[in-house]
């Protein structure tokens, strides 16, 4: 009985430490007040400027691109590099392989972010390309630091599967090619499309590897989100982050879904 | 012999990328690390000249500004010593939740599990932004502590070390839930029924038998947190003042306002091969190991 009673005190501290500032950020959202921290009343002012605000819409269309231009493209070095890693065995240099796909995940995002731009300038001196930095620029370090997330869920999850249904497949005469794209890959579908969804929220989150990458014409939403409240608050951002964190949340949701699916 | 091909598209697509992508602009960082600074654009000289015959231009000068320097080394003391103790918080508040999560039964297990992580999914600058209001001078902290007596005037909790722990905490939370979760699902309940019934007392199973099951799930769960908070940029930004300075503030800063790249690149530099280098070499050892006791 005691023990209980325990238990669920800590879960229910747990879950209030966890959404209490996501609910007090959304509450705040619907202050009809300029200034966040004084009530005056509900009101959907800040939803009606925000639409209006070309700055943060053109941000938001930008970002939404790049994200979806990054998951899809680590999405396909993840699974290559996954499936790699469980199913061929002879990688040259393998423990470099590995360094190289698993790195990314621990690497501090600002020393990343610091080598892809001095890498960029580098590369422009050398073949003179390319010559200002942009979306491109984003979108390959995006790419670069997406691909280890994926190539750990696909290859979690090809490390879980039993190799015996592709070998039962070629000997009823799949070839290779065949197994894979009939048997290995709709199996561990469900998984890349949560490597995906994983790649395109990481990408759409990144505020300091995109500060290093961006160019003119390429402020992506975290880089105008943290311009307006580094010094302050927003009543903006504060209708925006209700909003996002909706949104950010289903597809977390889905995440879990397709990652789940299929597992026991 | 079409496999071969196949195999050979699989491996060397992400290999080339990853090489040129990556590897190249780590190798770039310590060719400008080891470059002699300028004036001029790019700030650093070549390494390799040859203007009067062939002549490498190298110097260690950038390495030994950084570890000399009070302002370099203190800071990133100042991010260990607050990468230690947000580590230590996140383990304090992780665990029981871990624990009693994986002791739940297997429905509510999952549920729990979703809505410990889901505000994982939100993003990352809301959730700091988010205690930037909470710890306003007129914030709901203040007024809740205000009315209840607590104090007499308003509390200045915002701009300094303890809302920047207070932030990494929160938002790194899940990452030490996970792991621990993980390690502390796969492991038997009955262990802690038989030690009960073996005659130790709650305080002793737990330091006997529940914490050294569960020492991989608590060094997986802090390196997750220890390693990306000493490179934290954002959350000092936002919420911290300038009592304290951190490790990622300074390099950017040596970067983006003092256009010291050769002295941002040692810095950066340092970073890899202080944190992450060791944590690598004992993965790519431990999954060596491990594949070898699979065959």
């Amino acid at each position: 009985m005691k023990s209980s009673l325990i238990k669920s005190t800590v879960i229910f501290l747990g879950l209030f430490f966890l959404y209490f500032p996501i609910l007090v950020l959304i509450f705040y959202s619907f202050n009809e007040n300029k200034r966040v921290m004084v009530w005056k009343g509900f009101s959907l002012r800040w939803y009606n400027e925000l639409f209006n605000n070309e700055q943060i819409i053109e941000a938001f269309i930008i970002s939404i691109k790049i994200a979806a231009l990054s998951a899809t493209f680590a999405t396909i070095l993840g699974v290559m590099i996954g499936y790699s890693l469980v199913r061929i065995r002879k990688i040259p240099f393998k423990s470099f392989y590995i360094f190289l796909s698993s790195t990314p995940l621990v690497l501090p995002e600002l020393i990343l972010g610091l080598s892809m731009l001095l890498f960029f300038i580098s590369l422009n001196n050398v073949i003179g390309f390319p010559s200002s930095r942009g979306q491109l620029t984003i979108f390959i370090s995006h790419v670069t630091f997406c691909i280890a997330f994926v190539a750990i869920i696909i290859q979690a999850r090809l490390t879980d599967f039993n190799k015996n249904i592709e070998e039962a497949a070629m000997d009823l005469g799949y070839n290779y090619t065949k197994v894979l794209y009939k048997i290995t890959l709709p199996i561990i579908l469900p998984s890349i499309i949560a490597g995906w969804l994983l790649a395109f929220t990481i990408s759409l989150d990144d505020l300091v590897v995109a500060s290093f990458t961006t160019g003119p014409g390429a402020n992506t939403l975290p880089i105008v989100v943290f311009s307006k409240v580094r010094l302050g608050l927003s009543p903006e951002v504060n209708a925006l982050s209700a909003i996002l964190m909706f949104a950010l949340i289903i597809i977390g949701l889905f995440y879990f879904y397709f990652n789940k699916k299929f597992k026991h | 012999m079409k496999n071969k091909l196949f195999e050979k598209y699989f491996v060397f697509s992400p290999y080339f990328w990853l090489v040129l992508f990556f590897f190249i602009p780590l190798a770039i960082i310590f060719k400008i690390s080891i470059s002699v600074s300028e004036w001029g654009m790019p700030p650093y000289q070549d390494i390799f000249l040859f203007d009067n015959g062939f002549k490498i231009n190298t110097t260690f000068e950038n390495y030994v500004y950084i570890f000399t320097d009070y302002y370099y080394i203190g800071s990133f003391v100042n991010s260990l010593i607050l990468a230690l103790i947000s580590t230590f918080f996140c383990l304090l508040i992780g665990f029981p939740l871990a624990f009693y999560i994986a002791t739940s039964n297997i429905r509510l297990r999952n549920i729990l599990l979703v809505l410990v992580v889901v505000p994982f999914w939100s993003s990352f600058l809301l959730r700091v932004y988010a205690w930037k209001i909470i710890l306003q001078n007129n914030g709901i902290l203040n007024v809740i502590l205000l009315n209840l007596g607590i104090t007499s005037e308003p509390l200045q909790l915002l701009y300094n070390q303890y809302a920047v722990i207070m932030g990494i905490v929160y938002t790194y939370l899940p990452l030490m839930i996970l792991p621990l979760y993980g390690y502390l699902n796969k492991f038997d309940l009955n262990l802690i029924e038989a030690s009960k019934d073996l005659g130790l007392n709650r305080i002793k199973t737990f330091f006997k038998v529940i914490l050294p099951l569960s020492v991989p799930g608590i060094v997986a769960g802090s390196l997750l947190v220890f390693i990306p908070v000493v490179g934290e940029f954002i959350i000092p930004e936002m919420l911290g003042g300038s009592d304290r300075l951190y490790y990622g503030k300074i390099l950017w800063e040596e970067f983006f306002v003092n256009r010291n790249w050769p002295g941002a690149s040692a810095l950066a530099f340092s970073g890899i091969i202080i944190l992450v280098l060791p944590i690598v070499i004992f993965q790519i050892l431990y999954s060596r190991w491990s594949q070898k006791n699979e065959i």
